[in-house]
């Protein structure tokens, strides 16, 4: 029993890294800040990486991997704060022709009525009639509402899974942010990160970040409902508290349209949204509890 | 990332499990929280059960996966918990194991597997909490003795303990961290008075100790003189990164059966405490996986002492049992004021789980400055 990554997954998420490193560095987010789209060209290369057919079976054309694989992928894809509907394109993988390899971008309609990238997006599943679009919170993530969603049954889990896995990714993405800056901004003739007030915040994220860690990466080895839950309520609670926390330890500089910070905050609310959000997990979990399950 | 077993643990929890099934129905009634003495025994004679059936050592020698396989099915079959033998099954005990000569862990280590011998920890002081390093109870050389004086406070189970892991300082001229000596004194010895302490929840848990020229045999002494410190960080590992593990089980059971009283009580209908509910329900799960992440760690370094990553599931861990109970009181209702009620009590030592073995301030300061790198303040 070892719920570290392999050394063949770690292989696979540090790969991952670097290409997103290279394709999608901070010079490109701040060119897909001011100039929203979705870049295609990008997204054929995730393909050509296997990135969004890594659960599909090798016959299918897939790379053949599991659950531990992608939700390693989300991560690094929540840490680079990549856009477009990742986890939609990735499930539709294997039935919408051309998701497995990039070409065709597919979104759908959440339980809750919200689209993401409805215009960008080659295929929608769902019924988005009569979508109008709002002025998205999140510069990242164009949105539309759909205004009396079908009722749709219980949302996928593995969705859900893979919004956890993002919301890790920025999780542990905004720790590394603050205790970068709590290191090099100097106050009163020292590292702020000196201060009590401002390290303890740090390690907060950072428990936060790890024990989400634990839960999500156990979720991806059982793929059990209730675990998943778990993954997603301490994944969205380790990146809602994680980038607010960073952005307080930033200061002035944190509330500025300049830096980073706010992109982490917005997205990781964005995502909290998705798949039935928070109340949903929440009322799977205790009704596991008197199931005698739990 | 795998979380199955080998063929070999699940012989072990099937083992385990079947002698549960046995053994359990044959324990004596559970003593009253008061009777120390009787409480004493309850624990001596459930570790010395474990002893004969094989399972002494789960905490020492067996694979990280293995003790918790023991967590889990003790837990499920409701086996009784480590009680007074906490100290030397959990910290002192692997203590000795790693840094005791031979002829010490002959000595000791033995009798605390065979449930014959109970341990204290005379760590903190009356000036010396979570400044450790500051501690002052003195000892001077005298042929092959230490002549101990001093006060220790906080010592749990020290009215019933044999033996403690004392703490002294054998060099004051030397930088604190360097003139601490880590000692193993019996609790018999002249000159050793105890003083029970009541606590918040009423019974008697801990003890003041005052030490009057009690002399330690320089054999006992674990680990070279003012050397320690450093054997005070391996307690303190112990103590912060395995000890606590196996309570997450307890947790998740305590859970279910709260979520079944709000059922029963009508609370469950009240959405908030429902959703709290499910939110403690990740928590404890979440915990849970923790625990088997850092025995996967613990694991792969080839055993040993674990390291600071117990500093972030002890934070993490305090606090969730914290609210466990809190929760506790918003199914109970009013009921939660009466002390005869199940979780009450509970709910009041919980409120030493931030403090004893390091208070929250100082694992956030331990994971800053550790995990995380930064700077210390001036
Ligand atoms: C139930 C229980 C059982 C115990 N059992 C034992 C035992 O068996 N043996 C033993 O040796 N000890 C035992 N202890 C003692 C325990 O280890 C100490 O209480 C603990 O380390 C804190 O020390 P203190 O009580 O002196 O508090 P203090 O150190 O005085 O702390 C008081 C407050 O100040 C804060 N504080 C102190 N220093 C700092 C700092 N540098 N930065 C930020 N905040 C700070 C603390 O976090 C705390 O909130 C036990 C304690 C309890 C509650």
């Amino acid at each position: 029993m070892r719920l570290h990554p392999t050394d063949d997954q770690r292989a696979l998420r540090d790969s991952l890294r670097r290409l997103l490193a290279r394709r999608f560095g901070a010079v490109a987010l701040r060119a897909a800040v001011a100039g929203p789209g979705l870049d295609r060209a990008l997204w054929r290369e995730l393909g050509a990486a296997g990135f969004f057919a890594l659960r599909l079976p090798e016959a299918d054309g897939g790379v053949g991997l599991g659950l531990p694989e992608a939700v390693l992928a989300f991560e690094e894809a929540g840490r680079a704060l990549l856009p477009g509907p990742l986890a939609a394109t990735c499930l539709a993988a294997g039935t919408v022709s051309g998701a497995a390899t990039g070409e065709t971008v597919v979104t759908a309609v959440d339980g809750g009525g919200l689209v993401e990238w409805l215009d960008a997006s080659d295929t929608v599943l769902g019924d988005a009639s009569g979508a109008v679009p709002l002025r998205s919170v999140d510069p990242l993530t164009p949105l539309h509402r759909v205004p009396a969603p079908a009722s749709v049954g219980p949302p996928d889990p593995v969705a859900v899974l893979l919004t956890a896995a993002e919301q890790l990714g920025t999780a542990a993405r905004v720790c590394e942010l603050a205790v970068q800056h709590a290191r090099a901004r100097k106050q009163f003739g020292q590292p702020i990160g000196a201060f009590q007030a401002v390290k303890h915040l740090c390690a907060d994220m950072l428990v936060r970040t790890e024990t989400a860690r634990a839960a999500v990466y156990a979720a991806a080895v059982t793929a059990g409902p209730a675990d998943i839950a778990a993954a997603r309520l301490l994944a969205d609670e380790a990146a809602g508290r994680g980038s607010r926390d960073c952005l307080q330890v930033h200061g002035g500089m944190g509330f500025t349209w300049e830096s980073e910070v706010h992109l982490h905050l917005k997205r990781a609310w964005v995502r909290s949204h998705r798949a039935g959000g928070v109340t949903e997990s929440e009322e799977l979990l205790a009704a596991d509890l008197v199931a005698g399950a739990g | 990332m795998d979380l199955t077993y080998t063929p070999q643990e699940e012989d072990f929890r099937a083992r385990l499990r079947e002698w549960l099934a046995e053994v359990l129905p044959t324990l004596p009634p559970k003593p009253s929280p008061d009777d120390w003495p009787a409480r004493r025994a309850y624990d001596l004679g459930w570790q010395r059960a474990l002893h004969d059936a094989g399972y002494a050592g789960v905490h020492w020698d067996a694979s990280p996966t293995t003790r918790l396989i023991f967590w889990e099915e003790t837990e499920r079959a409701g086996a009784p918990y480590v009680g007074a033998n906490f100290v030397g099954l959990l910290h002192a005990g692997p203590t000795i194991a790693t840094e005791g000569t031979p002829a010490q862990r002959e000595r000791w280590l033995p009798p605390i597997l065979r449930g014959e011998e109970v341990w204290c920890q005379g760590f903190s002081e009356p000036e010396a909490g979570s400044d450790l390093a500051s501690l002052r109870t003195r000892a001077r050389r005298d042929g092959d003795h230490y002549v101990v004086s001093g006060s220790k406070l906080w010592t749990s189970h020290a009215e019933v303990a044999d033996w403690c892991e004392l703490l002294v300082r054998t060099d004051s001229a030397a930088p604190r961290h360097r003139g601490i000596t880590w000692l193993a004194m019996p609790m018999d010895a002249p000159g050793v008075t105890v003083r029970p302490l009541r606590t918040l929840a009423g019974s008697a848990e801990f003890a003041e100790m005052f030490l009057d020229e009690v002399r330690v045999p320089v054999a006992d002494r674990v680990g070279a003189e003012n050397d320690g410190w450093r054997v005070t960080m391996v307690t303190l590992s112990f103590e912060r990164g395995t000890a606590f593990a196996g309570e997450v089980v307890a947790c998740r059971r305590v859970l279910g059966e709260l979520a079944r009283e709000a059922r029963a009580g009508g609370r469950w209908d009240d959405p908030a405490l429902r959703r709290r509910l499910g939110r403690l329900n990740a928590e404890f799960r979440a915990l849970w996986r923790l625990v088997q992440w850092n025995a996967g760690e613990t694991e792969t370094a080839g055993g040993g002492v674990p390291g600071v990553a117990g500093s972030v599931f002890k934070l993490r861990y305090s606090h969730a049992r914290q609210e466990l109970y809190d929760t506790a009181a918003a199914v109970l209702g009013p009921d939660c004021l009466d002390l005869d009620r199940p979780w009450v009590l509970d709910r009041l030592s919980s409120l030493s789980y931030t403090i004893a073995a390091g208070t929250s301030q100082i694992q956030r300061t331990i994971v800053g400055e550790r995990v995380l790198g930064l700077p210390k303040g001036r």
